[in-house]
């Protein structure tokens, strides 16, 4: 079967046709690929279903997408450690870039907690 | 939202087990069918298979390679076959790789769509902002239930769900090494698939004891074909050489910029950690699941009543048609009460065909419907008391909240600790989820308490000195599910809603003249 070719912060990277990034991430060894805003803790594949957002980072320059759900494609740049920049509840989030995106409760912004 | 969206007889959301099962069955009745799922193809989380377009060597028919560590892969097959003709006929509009991110009902259910993923040319060609119908059925399923323990936000820990699904969607395994822990009988495919897949398992941590299912024998023989099941699981077991440790739970786990080792410790019969017990076993993936969660944001959003399972989740509260408290609004899967795919199967066929037979589809006078409902009904109370008996046989450990240090992370997103939270309760006064949540933060990322909900409302309860159930367990879980926006948006469609209006009463938004309003 062909293999993919994507490139990650500008390194190849190998893919199987019909794997996501995230496995194709996994599958090449790499565990993390963005670090979190607060601790500056490594993030990879945790629920591995597209609930827990925890292994965001930036397709073909849009960030913040779901290694575990983005199928990989051929020529796909991935930039690691670059979807931290905007937070789901922060009113600079904005839909002027792309991906900028709000992630459920608005009401986030004023500290309510139940809406 | 969209100016003449198309009406539809039924809106099934969500395409695992309940949804293709009531999308199916919905247009074999003659209803027009609009499914919209997250997916890029049919299946859900049990169900999920390589992509269907990757050229995958297709196997024979009784061993197709698709199949692979899946059960029950027939009936998935028959499902799918049938939703293609339907879709190919018209009879189902079927968007792929679309999030349902906003429903109101009324007298008909509009659903806002936006697509599953922002990359490029991922969005399907066409997509409506927005679809209405007459009858709206939730399939959301559900997701791995999480307990925090110290490290395991390290890399190479997963939901047991999620290292499934990198086998299942990818063959992909995530490590060599894996240690497999929680409770419940969904560790043992996730142990056995890890093996089959070449991964050394170095143990299951089972935080209860198979003993609780002598107790609860009646609702076990109920369900003869799980015990084979189970059987099967333990022919793996042995033949893989995994060992099965019962109250045994993962209290820690070690690494630095990823797991490298986990400490498994014993539990006491209240699930409290035994002192001393610990022992650090090398791995260098970790499989958690502790049950599971069902998917509530729609159901909340859509005002329907909810309550608190016998297994601790919150799951909508629906009658022996699977209707909700909202009028129009029907809930299938495990949404109503985690019970497996065969259970989300009966039910997403008498949702379906309970709708059929209230709005008049062609085949609803039928002789036989009648028949084949009440069928549906015994069978889902027979896999029903199944599910009963096995979420008794497997509760989240009463003092699992032992293992947690003051540095473990409780909320992912937000990095919040469980320090964080005994301070906002200490110095606060916070004594419910809902402000824990206000004051300290959990919940309030990207996955809006998704993964830390279930463990913020029984640390709530467990700081505040009360047990987790009933009312008070229902008011903590509810405010930690809700969400305004059950998908992320971009700003731009948020705009649009404001300054379009969202009230679909309005002349302007007059209802196509004709049932079948699929899109063009």
């Amino acid at each position: 079967m062909p293999e993919l070719q994507l490139f990650l912060d500008g390194e190849p990277l190998a893919a199987r046709p019909g794997q996501t990034v995230g496995a194709a991430l996994t599958e090449a060894g790499v565990t993390s690929w963005r670090t979190t805003l607060r601790g500056g803790r490594p993030r990879g594949l945790f629920c591995g279903i597209g609930v827990c957002f925890d292994c965001l980072l930036m397709v073909d320059g849009v960030p913040n997408q779901r290694a575990c759900l983005t199928p990989a494609r051929d020529g796909m740049e991935l930039e690691t450690g670059t979807s931290t920049q905007t937070r789901p509840d922060k009113a600079d989030t904005d839909d002027t870039a792309p991906g900028g995106v709000v992630s459920g409760s608005v009401a986030a912004m004023d500290g309510g907690a139940e809406v | 939202m969209s100016r003449g969206a198309a009406l539809f007889d039924v809106a099934v959301v969500g395409a695992g087990p309940a949804g293709l099962a009531a999308a199916v069955h919905a247009a074999d009745t003659g209803l027009s069918v609009v499914l919209v799922d997250a997916g890029a193809q049919p299946g859900g989380q049990f169900w999920r298979h390589p992509d269907e377009k990757a050229g995958l060597d297709e196997g024979t028919d009784n061993h197709p390679v698709e199949a692979a560590g899946h059960h029950d892969w027939k009936r998935f097959a028959d499902l799918r076959s049938r939703l293609y003709a339907h879709e190919a006929a018209g009879q189902v509009a079927y968007w792929r790789n679309t999030q349902v991110w906003l429903i109101e009902p009324d007298a008909v259910t509009a659903l806002g769509l936006t697509p599953t993923l922002d990359v490029p040319a991922s969005a399907p060609d066409g997509l409506p902002a927005t679809v209405r119908a007459r009858h709206a059925i939730l399939c959301p399923g559900g997701y791995d239930r999480q307990l925090p323990v110290p490290g395991w936000d390290l890399p190479g820990v997963m939901a047991a769900g999620g290292a499934q699904a990198l086998l299942k969607g990818n063959r992909t395994a995530g490590g060599s090494i894996a240690v497999v822990g929680g409770t419940g009988p969904f560790l043992l495919p996730v142990a056995t698939g890890l093996a089959a897949a070449g991964v050394k398992v170095a143990a299951i941590c089972e935080a209860n004891s198979p003993s609780g299912w002598l107790r609860n024998l009646r609702g076990a023989v109920r369900a003869p074909e799980k015990a084979l099941e189970g059987a099967e699981y333990a022919a793996a077991l042995a033949r893989h050489r995994i060992p099965y440790r019962i109250r045994t739970a993962v209290t820690e786990i070690h690494g630095s910029a990823r797991v490298e080792a986990v400490t498994i410790s014993k539990l006491s019969a209240d699930g409290s950690v035994l002192p001393g017990s610990g022992r650090r076993v090398a791995c260098d993936v970790v499989a958690l699941g502790w049950g599971f969660t069902a998917q509530l944001e729609l159901v909340l959003a859509a005002g329907a009543e909810t309550c608190v399972d016998v297994d601790g989740s919150l799951v909508a509260v629906v009658d022996g048609r699977l209707k909700t408290s909202v009028p129009g609004v029907s809930v299938a899967g495990e949404a109503t009460g985690v019970g497996g795919a065969s259970m989300a199967v009966v039910e997403g066929e008498l949702a379906a065909l309970c709708v059929a037979a209230e709005s008049g589809a062609a085949s609803a006078g039928a002789a036989g419907m009648g028949v084949r409902i009440a069928r549906l009904q015994r069978e889902r109370a027979r896999l029903r008391s199944f599910a009963v008996a096995m979420h008794r046989a497997n509760p989240v450990p009463g003092r699992w909240h032992g293992w947690l240090t003051p540095e473990t992370v409780v909320c992912r997103c937000e990095e919040v600790s469980y320090g964080e939270l005994c301070s906002a309760h200490a110095e606060l006064g916070a004594g419910d989820a809902r402000s824990l949540k206000s004051f300290a933060r959990p919940g309030m990322g990207w996955c809006q308490g998704r993964v830390c909900g279930y463990a913020t409302a029984s640390i709530a309860a467990e700081l505040a000195g009360r047990p987790f159930e009933g009312p008070a367990a229902a008011a903590d879980l509810r405010s930690m599910a809700k969400r305004t926006l059950a998908a992320p948006v971009s700003l731009g469609q948020l705009a649009a809603l404001v300054f379009d209006g969202p009230d679909l009463e309005t002349p302007d938004f007059a209802p196509p003249a004709t049932d079948k309003g699929h899109e063009p």
